[in-house]
């Protein structure tokens, strides 16, 4: 069923799902959405099981029209937004219906906002994900950002019979200044034991920050004396921090599969959506923990978001 | 680079759902074989939780749901393989081989490489089809093989200037390693042929033509035969 045309596609637009599992091996990406929690979130207000695809959208949002009754739900990053000029609010679900208008303008805070459609975005499954897949140009919709003119489907399902919205108070915010935790590794011998620099100095989101990584910019992380300035090839994992010849940390993302500089140490999988949701010129600063500590807060925060009551 | 076998495999954490086990020191086929032997074991009796287990040079990541797994239940199952035994019964590799076209508008630095160690183009040609090339790892790009046995004297420096655009198929040299460009996409890599192949193929019921692991053989063609395979391939 044919869902809604793209009006203006906004900044960067993509079609994403959890990710795409089992062949980073054969070097493709995970992909998937960066900020899991807005996403879920996104797709649970619709009525949809959080494993469905969503629109990631960076920065500028985009305009689209629909063709047929849904229930679409915008979470994430702050944008206004309207329905036919009408102003609406987000982590809200909302009926939309043939010809009417959802606009999206410029962030007011955080980077990537979300749009979940009753049934999930429409798209072949490639490779066991919906997700886009740009430097490959494969995945989502034709494997590229959205453009004028395209037209997306979404599985017809039976529609919600009331509103749903998110308890104000687990609406997050999205600060110009966010503290990650890290859990010391994959090559922290190659680093200075008690890692200063990274733990006590803060560092500067700069503007060569995507789906790949974010490019960061403050005290110098140099390597050891005496330890190789590189290392053998190895996979990447999302949230590493490696350090390039300039010293200055880079954190991988999900577009990433290899890479051959040393990570000092990996943002933990809870803290991602939240370095997901700065911009170039935001600061961050990084917490170490162990990784009992990590767990503990994974579990615990899958159990908050599990018992979020939508009404 | 020096080389070593670790006695039992170094475990280094990647975050709260990633960890690193390291089963030696640098670029050696005795290591990777530990490395596949492992991925092999833990592919064919999958442990619950893993999400992804990735061979590299050295070394496999795992990708692991907290909710039902622990690094430290990994390596109690790592206790139980004999490794050295499953690196030995994972010798019967496989060849793939791939027909190459170089030289031309497809190989534009086949003579930069050709003159940088005094050789003729079809001595350049002969030397690099001639041996049977380790795939250690897969990555970077789908389907991009991490090749190992390049001949010393075909060894040559990257390009000053990387091109935007090396056209899917592209076989190249890059110092000591050789490779394939299985997408298009910008490279830096002295390019010496094509493929007709698809390397990657999305689509494809097996998107790719080989893993870390197999070996790679270089075929030369003819243009001819490079036209009548990419037709069959359909582009």
């Amino acid at each position: 069923m044919q869902a809604f045309e793209v009006v203006s596609p906004g900044g960067f637009t993509t079609v994403q799902d959890k990710g795409r599992f089992g062949f980073q091996q054969m070097g493709v990406p995970i992909c998937g959405v960066l900020d899991t929690f807005a996403a879920d979130m996104a797709n649970r207000l619709v009525g949809n099981d959080d494993s469905l695809a969503v629109l990631e959208i960076t920065v500028t949002g985009p305009s689209l029209r629909f063709f047929a009754p849904l229930e679409i739900a915008v979470t994430g990053a702050e944008m206004d937004m309207t329905l036919n000029g009408r102003p609406m609010a987000q982590w809200r679900s909302m009926r939309v219906g043939p010809d009417d208008v959802l606009t999206l303008s410029q962030v007011r805070s955080g980077c990537r906002a979300y749009l979940a459609v009753s049934g999930g975005i429409d798209v072949p499954r490639v490779m066991g994900s919906f997700s886009t897949y740009v430097g490959g140009g494969l995945g989502g919709y034709q494997g590229r950002p959205l453009k004028i003119g395209d037209i997306l489907d979404a599985r017809e399902v039976p529609l919600l019979t009331r509103d749903l919205a998110m308890p104000e108070n687990m609406i997050p915010e999205y600060p110009s200044h966010v503290v990650l935790r890290v859990v010391p590794g994959p090559q922290n011998d190659y680093f200075d034991p008690k890692m200063t620099a990274l733990f006590t100095s803060q560092y500067m989101v700069t503007p060569k920050a995507d789906r790949m990584g974010y490019r960061l910019m403050g005290e110098k992380i140099p390597i050891r004396p005496g330890m190789p300035k590189s290392i053998v090839s190895e996979p990447s994992m999302p949230g590493g921090i490696q350090i390039p010849a300039d010293e200055q940390p880079i954190i991988l993302l999900v577009e990433q599969t290899v890479g051959g500089y040393a990570k000092i140490a990996t943002v933990i999988s809870t803290d991602i959506p939240k370095l997901a949701q700065t911009t170039p010129g935001d600061t961050l600063s990084f917490e170490g923990i162990d990784l009992a500590a990590a767990h503990r807060i994974y579990h615990e925060a899958r159990r908050k978001q599990a018992d979020i009551r939508l009404d | 680079m020096t080389t070593q076998i670790f006695d039992r495999p170094v475990c280094r954490l990647a975050g709260d759902t990633g960890f690193l086990a390291e089963f030696g020191e640098g670029i050696d086929p005795q290591v990777n074989a530990r490395v596949r032997a492992v991925a092999r074991a833990l592919e064919a009796d999958p442990v619950p939780g893993i999400r992804e287990v990735i061979p590299t040079y050295r070394s496999l990541l795992f990708i692991y749901d907290p909710a039902v797994t622990h690094p430290d239940r990994l390596f109690e199952v790592m206790e139980t393989l004999d490794i050295d035994r499953a690196a030995m019964d994972d010798q019967a590799v496989r060849v793939v081989e791939i027909p190459v076209c170089y030289g031309g508008e497809f190989g534009p630095d086949i003579d930069t490489v050709g003159q940088h160690a005094s050789l003729s183009r079809q001595e350049v040609i002969q030397i690099h089809s001639a041996p049977e090339y380790l795939i250690y790892m897969v990555g970077f790009t789908p389907g991009f093989a991490f090749l190992g046995g390049l001949d010393d004297r075909l060894v040559t420096p990257r390009l000053k200037t990387p091109r935007t655009r090396v056209p899917r198929g592209s076989v190249g040299i890059a110092n000591n390693q050789t490779g394939m460009y299985p997408i298009t996409s910008p490279g830096g890599w002295q390019v010496i042929g094509r493929t007709p192949l698809n390397l990657f193929a999305p689509d494809r019921e097996n998107p790719f033509l080989y893993r870390a692991g197999d070996k790679i053989r270089f075929v030369p063609i003819s243009l001819a035969e490079y036209d009548r395979l990419a037709g069959k391939e359909g582009g």
